[in-house]
């Protein structure tokens, strides 16, 4: 019945395996520009935050009334001393902003590590079981979005007292919303996939299924809202600082800088406009580094 | 290990998804066995619940599904019965499985190479030398050149063809007894098709494995199955070895079937080939009676009772109340 097997032939020369193939990511590396200047910039701050003390030529603490709102070195009046002038309070300008740096990625870090472990488990929980744990799931992020951010920040500083750990819990604790809707959409996608169904067949766990199959899929979405989620932590701390109800003073936080400054800003405009570009430059490094991290880290691209 | 050689028995297994019109009966009391080097092949139309049967056995069913049976055993040990902890232990270790779409069988986050060691090391606690060598020695076995080389290539930089290779080198890490596969050749180009079937039958033969084929093509049964079972509308309606059933078909539907084929030399250009009029009954509810009833040509009043499932040498059986072709 059956005709006679002819040996089996190798469907295409694929060319073989190319030197590049060997070694995909350093590679093309050197080709995504978004991260190479986001990352560059990021690197820039955060060796300054990490340096801080070293770099500061002064005190960020310290006061001198006589040399309150001196200009920066690229005015008139400014000198060496205080390349960046000082505040109302006479503190020095430069060093406070490097100080403030340390304030902003602390934030932003800890929030979007506290909320993503949070949106991550809920999430990928949601998309991969669905069912009841899926309705669970997104009734919390309705009730979670139903809460204004601000608010809860107004009512737990009015509770416990602002600081700068009640401000990373409260954004922590609030901002998972974004990682479990993502999350979950981007598992379920992942979940209907054969190799799931194929590492099922293969007699894996549930356990290892989710963190050895799907889990690495997603990874490239995770770093893109995780960026996201940082820099727009960072915003909402200096929002906060700015209103009182974050980082309070005598700490330097960007925005509490700016908030301090509001009165000033018609005289001594550098005041506000330092801490502001320093603000923006940090969130635009975030954000390229993130898209950047994304074209690296999807799998399809790997080549 | 029996005598018997049976690796894999399926009695009376059955298949019901909850939908809001009422149960779907997806497989209807399916019934088969396949011995140690035997081939069987499941045919049928899409819809008749070849695959759900396949999912079923490797209990990878969707969350509605359920699934019932009298005895469903994998070498002797009844998976039905087995806990999840056995069942994983059984799967890619006893049994394997070849999916359909070789696209997207394959993790796009790991290399060949970790996807063909992870499940080895995992089941037999081997060295990762010891993995990576087996993956080499199967990748040439399924006739994959430079093999070495491609054990640290990603799924997207391999063609179709490759990938159900790497697929099938997969599923034969461990030693499997059972090897099903779900229309393997389906999602591949037709010179493809061809060499990856018999790829699977050489494979078959050499490795004594039993081996399921799902299919909806009745050449690909000509060539490489021993035992065939036809399905329709979720119950096998008949079964027996390959030849006897080709040349002599007793279920109404097997014989529609056979008529849809154009046989080179047989069938005169022009000629127009058979069709089985009508369209597959719902399986939502209760279902009485043959499941053909409505479209066969040989139909009487005493379809719509239940069907005697009627046997005969050499192992034929099916689901029709006439006893003979004719």
């Amino acid at each position: 019945m059956a005709a006679p097997i002819p040996p089996v032939v190798a469907d295409i020369a694929v060319p073989a395996a190319a030197p590049a193939a060997a070694r995909p990511t350093w590679r093309r590396l050197r080709h995504n520009q978004a991260l190479l200047v986001g990352g560059a910039i990021l690197l820039l701050i955060v060796l300054v935050a990490v340096f801080a003390p070293w770099l500061s030529p002064h005190d960020p603490y310290v006061q001198d009334l006589t040399h309150r709102t001196a200009p920066p070195v690229w005015y008139d009046k400014g000198t060496w001393l205080h390349p960046l002038g000082t505040d109302q309070l006479g503190r020095d300008y430069l060093s406070r902003l490097f100080y403030g740096a340390r304030i902003s990625l602390l934030i932003g870090l800890s929030v979007a590590l506290i909320s993503g472990l949070i949106g991550t488990a809920l999430g990928m929980a949601a998309g991969y079981f669905g069912g009841g744990i899926d309705m669970a799931v997104s009734f919390l992020v309705t009730t979670r979005l139903s809460v204004p951010v601000i608010l809860v920040a107004l009512a737990t500083v009015a509770i416990v007292g602002g600081s700068l750990w009640v401000v990373i819990l409260v954004l922590g604790l609030l901002k998972w919303d974004r990682f479990a809707v993502v999350m979950r959409s981007a598992t379920q996608q992942v979940r209907s996939l054969e190799y799931v169904s194929a590492a099922q067949a293969a007699g894996a766990s549930t356990w290892r299924i989710v963190r050895g199959e799907v889990l690495p899929n997603v990874v490239p979405h995770l770093i893109v809202i995780a960026t996201l989620e940082a820099a727009s932590a960072i915003l909402l701390e200096a929002a906060l600082s700015f209103l009182g109800l974050g980082v309070q003073p005598p700490l330097p936080s960007w925005g509490l800088m700016i908030s301090e400054a509001k009165a000033y800003m018609f005289f001594s405009f550098w005041l506000i406009a330092i801490p502001g570009s320093a603000l923006a430059l940090l969130i635009f490094a975030i954000n390229l580094a993130g898209d950047g991290l994304h074209q690296w880290l999807t799998p399809e691209d790997k080549a | 290990m029996n005598d018997s050689g049976i690796v894999l028995d399926v009695q009376d297994l059955r298949v019901d998804i909850d939908t809001p019109r009422g149960p779907l009966h997806a497989v209807r009391g399916v019934s088969f066995q396949v011995r140690r080097g035997e081939t069987l092949c499941l045919v049928g139309e899409s819809g008749c619940g070849k695959s759900m049967t396949s999912l079923a056995i490797m209990g990878l069913l969707p969350r509605a599904a359920r699934r019932s049976t009298t005895r469903l055993a994998v070498l002797d040990e009844d998976l039905a019965r087995a806990g999840r902890r056995r069942v994983n232990a059984l799967r890619g270790n006893k049994m394997a499985m070849i999916f359909q779409e070789p696209m997207t069988a394959l993790n796009p986050a790991y290399t060949i190479g970790e996807q063909l060691a992870e499940h080895y090391r995992h089941h037999r606690g081997a060295s990762a030398a010891q993995a990576c060598e087996r993956a080499v020695e199967l990748l040439e076995k399924v006739g994959i050149a430079s093999a070495g080389q491609r054990l640290g290539q990603y799924p997207h930089q391999l063609s179709g063809g490759l990938r159900q290779r790497v697929m099938i080198a997969m599923a034969l890490m461990c030693g499997p007894e059972l090897l099903i596969a779900d229309e393997p050749s389906t999602a591949l180009d037709v010179t493809i098709q061809a060499q990856i079937l018999r790829l699977l039958a050489d494979l078959q033969a050499e490795l004594g494995i039993a081996m399921v084929l799902i299919t909806h093509d009745l050449g690909v049964v000509a060539r490489i199955a021993r035992q065939v079972a036809v399905m329709y509308a979720g119950q096998i309606v008949e079964q027996g070895p390959v030849s006897e059933l080709f040349a002599a078909p007793r279920h109404p539907y097997t014989e529609g079937l056979l008529a849809c084929i154009p046989v080179p030399g047989r069938t005169a250009p022009g000629t127009p080939l058979g069709t089985i009029p009508g369209v597959v009954p719902s399986l939502v509810g209760d279902l009485r009676g043959c499941a053909f009833h409505d479209r066969c040509r040989y139909t009487q009043p005493a379809c719509r009772q239940d069907v005697p499932v009627r046997q005969a040498p050499p192992g034929r059986q099916w689901r029709c109340i006439r006893t003979e072709a004719g």
